[in-house]
């Protein structure tokens, strides 16, 4: 089992999550986040006067799929999430011991 | 014999036509009785219609309280926003009171000297003259009294003390505020101020509403220091955002709306001039947004939300002194050159005075306030005289004498007493917690300190 952490620009969440249910993602869980990378933020102005945004708001989804699925669910994250421009984001693909349904007490890719 | 008979019978009916007339034209002579009668009627409808209108303006003038509130709110953070509603709250609880015991009578009793009035207080007035108008006037005014004391608010946002607030709002509703105001406006009762006889203009109060206002502002902020953050180690300025700015845009429009009340409501009469004065209004706050969103353009890049809502109040406050004895086109020019201004003056007082005012106050209403009453004598409709343009500058000079020096005193005493600026780290977490024991907005988690 895998777990993919994908960082993504807001905008692009409704893609992403409706060709995600096309190829049979079951579940996704999304969080609102900031950060930088190399782009380190950038410059506004405000009345005249200068202000950074250090952190850029992006949209973090978390997926757990079988690793058989790995390769297929990136290719459509980085598809549908891509403009070319700088801050489109990342994709953390781990390793996950294990999963539990707490409804049934399932466990492994039963559970997912 | 047929015309004789038509002839007879015309004598005969002579009589009947001749009273017929002469009834009618009785009816149509003057009766002196039912003419006084009549006279006292359209007198006593005019007069109600006056107290209608002016109270409605007063109702107007008194929402503008809610267009500051939100203005100043949208414009600073959040964490500083349930602050800045008491503020705006309690300087209207403690002006009407102020105003009622001790200002209304400076500013409006009988005044020997030209400086200050000396009775009148608590609307005493009323069993001396027996004339319910003075109710009616006490409400316009007080309203107009509160305006000049919030306008300060928001240039002192997010740092001041609140118990340093309420005493200044006493102090300008009480005293600052009417005793200028009685050098201008006490005609309008039983007063005669030394300005107003000299020939000076201020219609609504370019000058003693909003200068007024504007420079206590400007002393203010400048006794308080900037807020922490907003200049870095080399005194250049940084951008604090304002929180809101969709409740900044209302509360721009609710003053625009309040205004309505405030310039055409001067007249205190029901009718006459208070359609060109409510349409030179409109096109001065009109054109005033125009010109600060193009110059915004220009300097800023970007035609700026929170300037352009600037000009629109730059053009409202510059037409007030002059909005009975200007032509709408005056209006339009003063509107244009006051939104030029304020976009300039914002800039001016933030980058090389180094004033940390958060909305923009000391500019639109201490500088735009001044230019209005000057360009009432230079778009004279009646036209221009370089002794009216002496009278108008000396009252904008005595405006700013009077009020940043008393102020500039008054906070003085206020830090030096119960303290003026609140502690660096309250001012980190912000007013609200620190000085109310509650923010504005629970369930949202805070963005930043």
């Amino acid at each position: 089992m895998k777990k993919i952490e994908a960082i993504i620009k807001p905008f692009k969440l409704e893609e992403v999550k409706d060709e995600l249910q096309e190829i049979g993602i079951k579940g996704m869980t999304v969080t609102e986040v900031k950060g930088f990378g190399r782009q380190k933020g950038h410059v506004e102005l405000y009345r005249g006067a200068e202000y950074d945004i250090t952190f850029i708001p992006k949209v973090k989804i978390e997926i757990v799929i079988p690793d058989e699925l790995v390769d297929k669910t990136v290719s459509v994250i980085v598809k549908n999430a891509r403009t070319g421009n700088i801050g489109d984001g990342k994709i953390f693909i781990s390793t996950l011991d294990d999963v539990i349904r707490i409804r049934t007490g399932e466990r492994g890719e039963e559970a997912i | 014999m047929k015309s004789k008979k038509i002839i007879s019978l015309f004598f005969a009916i002579l009589p009947i036509l001749f009273l017929a007339v002469a009834s009618y034209a009785q009816e149509q002579l003057p009766n002196p009785a039912g003419i006084n009668d009549a006279m006292k009627k359209i007198e006593e409808v005019q007069k109600n219609a006056n107290i209608v209108w002016t109270l409605v303006a007063a109702f107007l003038v008194f929402f503008m309280q809610a267009g500051f509130a939100m203005v100043e709110s949208g414009l600073t953070r959040s964490k500083n926003a349930s602050n800045i509603m008491m503020k705006n709250l309690m300087d209207y609880v403690i002006g009407s009171l102020a105003f009622f015991f001790i200002g209304f009578g400076i500013m409006f009793g009988t005044n020997p000297t030209g400086f200050f009035g000396t009775d009148g207080f608590m609307i005493s007035d009323i069993a001396k003259d027996n004339d319910l108008w003075v109710y009616v006037f006490w409400m316009f005014q007080v309203v107009f009294a509160a305006t000049s004391a919030t306008i300060v608010s928001g240039a002192m946002a997010e740092r001041t003390k609140f118990i340093a607030y309420l005493i200044y709002s006493f102090v300008i509703s009480a005293f600052i505020y009417p005793v200028f105001g009685s050098w201008c406006w006490g005609g309008l009762y039983h007063g005669k101020g030394w300005l107003e006889k000299m020939g000076f203009i201020d219609f609504a109060g370019s000058t003693v509403v909003h200068s007024i206002g504007g420079w206590a502002a400007l002393a203010g902020a400048i006794v308080l220091g900037p807020r922490l953050g907003k200049y870095d180690s080399n005194g250049k300025p940084k951008a604090i955002p304002g929180h809101n700015i969709p409740l900044a845009a209302l509360g721009v429009f609710i003053l625009w709306f309040g205004w309505f009340g405030f310039n055409p409501g001067s007249t205190t009469v029901a009718g006459g001039d208070a359609g060109k004065i409510a349409v030179n209004t409109n096109l001065a706050a009109a054109a005033g947004g125009l010109t600060a969103m193009i110059t915004a353009w220009l300097l800023l890049k970007k035609p700026e939300t929170t300037m352009s809502l600037n000009g629109v109040l730059a053009g409202l406050v510059a037409i007030t002194a002059g909005c009975n004895n200007v032509s709408p086109v005056g209006s339009i020019i003063i509107g244009l050159i006051a939104g030029v201004l304020v976009v300039l003056s914002v800039l001016f007082i933030e980058k090389i005075l180094k004033v940390d005012d958060p909305v923009g106050a000391v500019s639109v209403h201490g500088v735009c306030g001044a230019f209005g009453t000057i360009a009432t004598a230079i778009f004279n409709e009646a036209g221009f005289s370089w002794s009216m343009l002496y009278v108008q500058t000396l009252g904008v000079i005595s405006a700013f004498v009077w009020s940043f020096v008393l102020c500039f005193i008054l906070f003085k005493i206020i830090s030096k007493t119960v303290g003026l600026r609140v502690k660096p780290e309250e001012e980190l977490e912000g007013l609200d917690i620190t000085e109310h024991g509650n923010i504005a907005y629970p369930d949202f988690v805070q963005a930043e300190k």
